[in-house]
């Protein structure tokens, strides 16, 4: 397989964008992803999408999409892996590029929540829905589960949850993107709502509309169309149980300690080589997790790394600079690519703010449900 | 939910009934077609052991719609005596005695109504012993 270049990226705001249909959503995000990457047709489009048909009842996204781009009649294909959508995206274009069948390819996701659908029930549906959802169970309530387990087990404490959400925040403060631009202290997350114990609503990722889209191609001719080139070091992706309740550990998620062995063998990498990465933070609990499930610290020490700001901007190994699912929000589909967006702005130099120092490599982890999917993304400068 | 769709549930939601893998002995539950653990496609139909103790719990504040008007619930992961795990909620509980460890049992009960038709629907859920 011949290497493969982002060239180019795109972003809506993400927050409720109450005038915004899905297709305006994403031909935005689209469009300024093109104009980024200096090139004048795309081959081919894959957009990440967990659930246009129960939050809009909108099916057949790749074809709407393609054609409210004006960009008929290239082949046009919707991912859906969950929350991983995006991340599965990026790697369906990847492949596209790698394989030599197409030059230049979008990868996109996008998701519009706030038209009026069953959020909660929608969501849902990436759990098993007749032995998990049947009873009631939600996804806070799932991550709940986990995240009790790991007090139980590691002695996580709340306030080491609550740091991540006060962390994200910090960081998305700095993000024109992000839907949350606030700052939290620890104080206030703590004492936000219950929504399912021990989580509360400022562990919560939120109900977001937004749209995220990326330009790929070959790497041979990513410098005819602009400087600003980043390479797409490493790709992978792992599965697990549907049910959370089905695995042998509830601490542990298989699918990124199983995504992550393979990503870092195919880019060559161990953890200590990753400068900052971009995680899945659904809720506070599943940035501890997947911290330590990415072999950055050791099993139980997700909490603590967060309380002692060793995952902050200025911290040994940064994580979620963008602000994270938490701040920058979760328009499911989209989420996956935003994450791609922040590691190719920090790889360029152009994240102000949240630049992070001597950002060579970045990772992006990006999962569905409670891990049932993972996909995970390595990017290195040029 | 519409009623066939419930109604292929039944043999596990009302009497437990798993498949137990006739080459490594795995019991799955629901039933499966391929064992996870040996890829055998050899089951015979076992019921599962009704008790067994709570791995980890929660309490639904928020719930879908569905689940409108039962708030708040305690729903928990329960491993039972013979090694099969399962998502269950846990009625009949004051919230302050869940713990991780706690021993429970597993009780026929009403898990909701279908929505437009108000049908009700049964299962499982558990109680403390």
């Amino acid at each position: 397989m011949r290497d493969v270049a982002v060239i180019g990226v795109g972003m809506t705001q993400f927050g409720e964008l109450w005038g915004k249909s899905i297709k305006d959503i994403f031909v935005e995000a689209a469009l300024k992803a093109i104009k980024s990457a200096g090139v004048d047709h795309i081959d081919s489009m894959y957009v990440g999408s967990m659930s246009s048909g129960l939050f809009v009842g909108q099916e057949h996204l790749g074809a709407v999409l393609v054609d409210y781009l004006g960009q008929n009649p290239i082949p046009a294909t919707r991912v859906e892996s969950a929350c991983a959508s995006g991340g599965a995206a990026f790697r369906a274009a990847y492949f596209e590029v790698a394989s030599g069948a197409s030059e230049i390819v979008l990868a996109g996701g996008v998701e519009k929540m706030t038209d009026g659908a069953d959020v909660t029930d929608a969501l849902a549906t990436a759990a098993d829905q007749e032995y998990e959802v049947y009873q009631g169970v939600t996804f806070p309530g799932l991550y709940a589960m986990i995240a009790n387990a790991h007090m139980h087990q590691y002695k996580t404490t709340r306030e080491q949850l609550a740091a991540i959400a006060v962390k994200n925040h910090a960081n998305g403060a700095n993000n024109p993107n992000a839907q949350f631009r606030n700052l939290v202290t620890l104080e206030q997350v703590m004492s936000s709502t219950l929504v399912a114990d021990p989580l509360r609503l400022l562990d919560c990722s939120p109900v977001s509309d937004g749209g995220a889209a990326v330009i790929l191609c070959s790497m041979d001719i990513a410098k005819k169309f602009t400087d600003t080139i980043v390479k797409v070091k490493g790709t992978a992706q792992a599965s697990d149980t549907i049910a959370l309740h089905s695995r042998k550990s509830l601490t542990t998620l298989n699918s990124v300690v199983s995504a992550a062995q393979k990503v870092y063998k195919m880019a060559d990498v161990t953890p200590k080589d990753i400068n900052f990465a971009e995680v899945h933070d659904c809720f506070t609990i599943a940035e501890a997790v997947v911290y330590e499930d990415l072999g950055f610290c050791e099993k139980g020490c997700g909490g603590p790394a967060a309380e002692e700001g060793r995952t902050a901007i200025e911290g040994k190994t940064p994580i979620n600079t963008s602000g994270g699912l938490k701040s920058k929000g979760h328009p499911v589909g989209a989420s996956g690519i935003a994450q791609i967006i922040e590691l190719y702005e920090q790889l360029t130099g152009q994240a102000g703010k949240r630049q992070v120092k001597n950002a060579h490599i970045g990772l992006a982890q990006n999962m569905g449900g409670t891990g049932a999917s993972c996909v995970i993304n390595i990017l290195e400068a040029v | 939910m519409i009623t066939p769709r419930y109604h292929r549930e039944i043999p596990q939601r009302y009497r437990l009934e798993a498949g137990k893998c006739q080459k490594c002995g795995e019991v799955s539950f629901p039933p499966r077609l391929v064992c996870p653990n040996c890829k055998s496609q050899e089951f015979e139909t076992v019921r599962l052991n009704d008790e067994g103790k709570l791995l980890t719990y929660t309490i639904i504040r928020v719930a879908s719609d569905k689940f409108f008007g039962t708030t708040p619930f305690a729903v928990g992961i329960v491993e039972l005596n013979d090694g099969v795990k399962l998502t269950t909620q846990i009625a009949d509980v004051d919230f302050d005695q869940l713990k991780i460890g706690q021993k429970v049992k597993l009780v026929f009960r009403k898990i909701q109504d279908e929505g437009k038709s108000g049908l009700h629907c049964y299962g499982y859920k558990a109680v403390l012993v």
